[in-house]
């Protein structure tokens, strides 16, 4: 499965995961604080200018992840062009996109495997409740390998399905999916503990 | 306490998956995801605990910067975006549509059906539609009318929720642990 951490290596690729995500909660905290469009207008030529030294397609991939965005920008500027409040909507828009920016910038520059060792790091001090790191780490793995389990799954059943009907099956897959789930799990369960348990 | 951890994982992978699905194959003509649809049944099946957990996993490998989300989106940006209210509410709305499935008496089709829409779609919409007017500056009423656009899709999640729910509890009882 492809995650999102850009195959282009930069600089932010270097620095550790713990420094980043500080850096942009902090990043992220100024944003909300801000209320002048000169000021966001700053802050997203700056993300930009991050963007950009990262090289064109680096920038280019950035600015796809941006795409689920449009109808909310769109909305807004449709709403502020309607009250007059271009300012208000300027401002709005702004912290929106760089916002989503910055932390789309942390994700692109940093491991799978470093986000997950933060998480067990966060995690720790819930180990006297049942959420022993190890655990955590095993659930992720576990969840990791069953998706395309699931989705080949998916196809078999709906294939099936195909093949004994002229109609669609919609959403009746989603029983025997969900059966299969169940089962999957409890078989995982078994050889789990076959192998000593999840400790 | 194996078979509670991959009940959790199994379930946040099936929330992966259903937000995988092309948008209209789950009904004629709507074009609506079925990750929602995960997440009720996280509840109506798993529980209240067990339901909320899972849909946490899921988030936190969201977060970790799988892209699971529907459209495909993922990483640490969709917490900060407009939708967070939503991504916040997902464990909570899990977390009440188990509890009533817990609680309540009525049939199980029914009851999951019930739960999720109080869970499902009325605590989420809560979060979500709360989490807009912050993120875009609006007041609530405004925010509401942009979430209600999904409202007619996540009916039709609740409806399925319950029939799903209900052929599981009859073709496997004991799979139920919601009503264990």
């Amino acid at each position: 499965m492809l995650t999102l951490t850009s195959p282009v290596e930069i600089w932010a690729h270097r620095l550790p995961a713990g420094v980043k995500l500080a850096a942009m909660a902090l990043a992220t905290t100024g944003l909300f604080l801000m209320g002048s469009p000169l000021g966001l207008g700053l802050s997203a030529l700056a993300t930009a200018t991050l963007y950009l030294a990262g090289g064109g397609g680096f920038a280019m991939t950035g600015l796809r992840l941006l795409r689920p965005l449009w109808p909310f920008v769109l909305v807004v500027a449709a709403w502020h062009l309607w009250t007059g409040d271009f300012a208000g909507g300027a401002a709005v828009t702004l912290r929106m996109l760089t916002a989503v920016a910055l932390a789309n910038f942390v994700t692109m520059t940093t491991r799978l495997s470093d986000m997950i060792a933060i998480f067990q790091g966060l995690a720790r001090p819930l180990a006297p409740f049942g959420l022993a790191p190890r655990r955590l780490a095993l659930a992720m793995a576990l969840v990791i390998r069953f998706i395309p389990v699931m989705l080949d799954r998916l196809a078999q059943i709906t294939d099936a399905w195909s093949a004994r009907s002229a109609r669609r099956p919609r959403w009746r897959v989603l029983v025997p999916a969900t059966l299969a789930a169940l089962d999957d799990a409890d078989r995982a369960a078994e050889a789990l503990r076959a192998r000593g348990g999840t400790g | 306490m194996e078979r509670s951890l991959t009940h959790i994982a199994l379930f946040a992978a099936l929330i992966a998956v259903l937000g995988l699905i092309p948008k209209i194959d789950l009904a004629a003509g709507v074009p609506i995801t079925a990750q929602s649809l995960g997440i009720m049944l996280c509840g109506t099946v798993l529980g209240a605990r067990r339901g909320a957990l899972a849909v946490l996993l899921f988030l936190a490998l969201v977060a970790a910067g799988l892209p699971l989300l529907s459209g495909g989106r993922g990483g640490l940006g969709v917490f900060a975006g407009p939708s967070v209210g939503y991504l916040i509410g997902f464990p909570v709305a899990a977390f009440v549509t188990g509890w009533l499935m817990e609680r309540t008496t009525l049939p199980t089709g029914l009851a999951a059906g019930a739960a999720s829409v109080i869970g499902g779609i009325g605590v989420l919409y809560v979060f979500g539609i709360s989490g807009m007017a912050i993120m875009l500056d609006k007041s609530l009423t405004e925010a509401a009318f942009l979430g209600m656009a999904f409202l007619p899709g996540d009916i039709l999640k609740a409806v399925i929720a319950g029939l799903v729910t209900q052929s599981l509890a009859r073709m496997r009882p004991a799979s139920l642990l919601s009503r264990a």
